[in-house]
């Protein structure tokens, strides 16, 4: 059910990564400011943005769940956050790898959106505890969609926030993105956006294909033990 | 044909993958006694608790007073006395506050409160908190607590765990026979049991495995 | 509805001034924190961003106890079965365990707010009390909102210590980003509220987006 497409799905990301690996290393200038390093950013904001949007599937699916009580929603709202997860903590990592490089710090406070960020990752980062310290199956499905309800509704109220409280005095380091971004660049950071999502979107379905067929496995053992 | 009590068709309730109910079937007309027997793990309290309203049944019909679970089950509460494993009372709250309290959610008035702490021989010990009182009295609160609101049905897991003969014979008009409400009496003593049943069901497995009154002989 | 929403916070008022157990606890816990904090900030005094942080943090990790506490009475009476069995719609079981919230915020802050006053709170609070008032009033609500669902989230699970302070403290960002910036200027030797209505404005978006979610999830909680 979830590995229609998947093979197709997979060969466009490898070949969009490729291209964009391509692109950021032979094509995109490099900044005047920051050097080589800058390029980070090519692969720093897609996941970020590949995450939130990650996070917000994985509430809009939950809902889908708690509506219709099919418990494959939940299913798909588990893998969307479990990968957004792990490429939070990517972007978290990558962006204090920027951080250093261009401005000599790990973490910088004044940068809201990777300040957002790192209360969202801290905040879903509970999403596992809470999830697997239910036992009953129904009841952890349930709750797991509650959870990522509120969280997904959070992450817009907690940029917001951020934003909000930031004070002016910093000039903004890392978002590059919206403004005036030359060509070059603009193409370069589209494909690689295009490359992560793809990327995502590819795991996301193979993870749920996996899921899937060992849950079949179970439920024909079930079936064999019972029968016995 | 005058509408059963409770009539439960191919009843399902699974937890996760494992099959608590696979397929209970049973008509009880009202003011009847079901015992409903079965050794440990057999899914009587399952059973017990669906037709309570708190669990949702995953697969067949099952209506209840009129009420077609699991889509009315908000409607139950009203009309269902409940007497589980746990009594349901507040430790720190004496009979009193706990049976006011319920009183107070189902909109009966305090008098019937008194009357209930009279029928149950606690009128004495009715401000002494809960956690002070032996199994049995807090038995006997429980009781009371699922009568208050004159339930249409009366949903019994062992209600004479922890209680005297005298304490027994004090709750029977309320929760016994003698009441004239439709039950259902989930007990291992199969006996007695079968004693005060019109009919009754053995589970196995999940399953109906017999049904009638000469089950265990 | 309403009828068994008074109810249930009559019951929980009923316990909590039996056991005194939340709300002493949470009072104790906000003055032994502003004693940390004297300690280990070594400063006698404080005031603007300083003050309205320690006093915020402080407060919102009380409220950390006060939440895992909401369910606490049905934990002990053998689980929530209780709740479930009576007439009363998941709405109102939401409101009253959200009103049992907030007035045991609301208590705990009419002591530990003068409290941090006397203790740590370098100029008076008379300055810009009426504009404290609102605020906390406002994040009283919001606290309230997402404590009870938290406290519902985590009421059955085996976790349950962990995940209630995990769980709340990172939803509470914003919330607290509105009231400690909102303080911040009550809190100057020169006292008097600056852009408080964005700050206002950010509460009650927040209070509102809140309490509309918790009353929309929490049907699918606490049933089986």
């Amino acid at each position: 059910m979830y590995s229609k497409g998947l093979v197709p799905l997979a060969a466009a990301a490898v070949v969009t990564i490729t291209t964009a690996l391509a692109l950021v290393f032979f094509y995109a200038p490099n900044d005047a400011d920051q050097g080589f390093v800058q390029k980070i950013f090519y692969i720093h904001v897609p996941m970020a943005i590949v995450a939130l949007c990650g996070f917000v599937a994985g509430g809009v699916f939950a809902i889908r769940h708690l509506r219709s009580g099919d418990r494959s929603w939940d299913m798909r709202s588990y893998v969307a956050i479990h990968l957004s997860i792990i490429l939070g903590l990517a972007v978290l990592i990558t962006g204090a790898i920027w951080a250093k490089a261009s401005w000599g710090h790990w973490w910088l406070w004044d940068e809201p959106v990777l300040v957002s960020f790192l209360v969202v990752f801290l905040l879903y980062c509970v999403y596992y505890p809470l999830r697997f310290s239910i036992e009953d199956p129904d009841r952890q499905a349930r709750y797991s969609s509650v959870f990522a309800i509120t969280a997904g509704a959070f992450v817009p109220l907690n940029f917001i926030a951020v934003r909000l409280a930031e004070k002016y005095t910093h000039p903004r380091v890392l978002s590059q993105t919206g403004g005036s971004m030359p060509g070059e660049m603009r193409l370069t950071f589209l494909v690689a956006l295009l490359g992560v999502a793809l990327l995502f979107v590819t795991l996301w379905k193979l993870e749920l294909t996996a899921k899937h067929a060992s849950m079949q496995l179970k439920r024909l053992r079930n079936r064999a033990r019972v029968a016995a | 044909m005058v509408e059963a009590a409770i009539e439960l068709d191919n009843l399902q309730r699974r937890y996760g993958e494992r099959v608590a109910l696979a397929g209970v079937s049973v008509r009880v007309e009202e003011g009847q006694t079901l015992a409903v027997l079965g050794g440990n793990g057999a899914g009587k309290t399952t059973l017990l608790r669906v037709l309570a309203g708190l669990l949702r049944p995953h697969g067949g019909t099952v209506r209840v007073l009129g009420a077609e679970l699991p889509a009315e089950r908000w409607r139950l509460p009203a009309q269902v006395g409940y007497v589980g494993h746990e009594p349901l009372l507040y430790r720190e709250l004496s009979g009193r506050e706990n049976l006011r309290y319920h009183a107070r959610l189902h909109g009966v008035g305090d008098a019937r409160v008194e009357e209930m702490l009279g029928g149950v021989g606690m009128a004495g010990r009715a401000d002494d908190p809960v956690r002070e009182l032996s199994k049995g009295l807090i038995q006997r609160l429980a009781a009371a607590r699922a009568v208050l609101h004159d339930p249409a049905l009366l949903l019994l897991d062992e209600p004479r765990a922890n209680l005297d003969p005298a304490a027994a014979e004090l709750l029977e008009p309320l929760i016994g026979r003698g009441s004239g409400r439709t039950r259902v009496l989930v007990s291992h003593d199969v006996e007695g049991a079968l004693a005060e049943a019109d009919l009754s069901i053995g589970l196995k497995g999940g399953r109906t495995a017999a049904v009638g009154r000469e089950l265990y002989r | 509805m309403m009828g068994g929403a008074r109810a249930i916070l009559r019951k929980d008022l009923l316990i909590e001034l039996r056991t005194k157990e939340s709300v002493p606890a949470m009072v104790l816990f906000s003055v032994t924190v502003y004693v940390l904090f004297h300690f280990g900030l070594d400063r006698d005094s404080l005031d603007g961003e300083l003050a309205s942080g320690v006093l915020w943090v402080t407060l919102l990790l009380a409220a950390v106890i006060g939440v895992s506490r909401l369910f606490a009475a049905e934990r002990e009476q053998g689980g929530i079965d209780g709740l479930l069995l009576a007439p009363v719609d998941r709405t109102s079981l939401f409101v009253a365990k959200a009103a049992a919230l907030f007035l045991f915020l609301t208590a705990v802050e009419l002591v530990a707010v003068p409290a941090f006053a006397v203790l740590l709170l370098g100029p008076g609070l008379g300055g810009a009390l009426p504009e404290l008032l609102v605020i906390l009033a406002l994040a009283n609500l919001g606290v309230a909102a997402v404590g009870a669902l938290v406290a519902a989230l985590a009421a059955e699970t085996r976790a349950r210590e962990l995940i209630v302070p995990l769980l709340l403290l990172p939803l509470l960002v914003p919330l607290l980003i509105a009231c400690a910036q909102a303080t911040e200027p009550l809190m100057r030797q020169d006292a008097g509220p600056e852009e408080l209505g964005r700050w206002l404005g950010l509460l009650s978006l927040y209070d509102v987006v809140f309490v509309l979610l918790s009353v929309a999830v929490f049907d699918f909680l606490l049933e089986d």
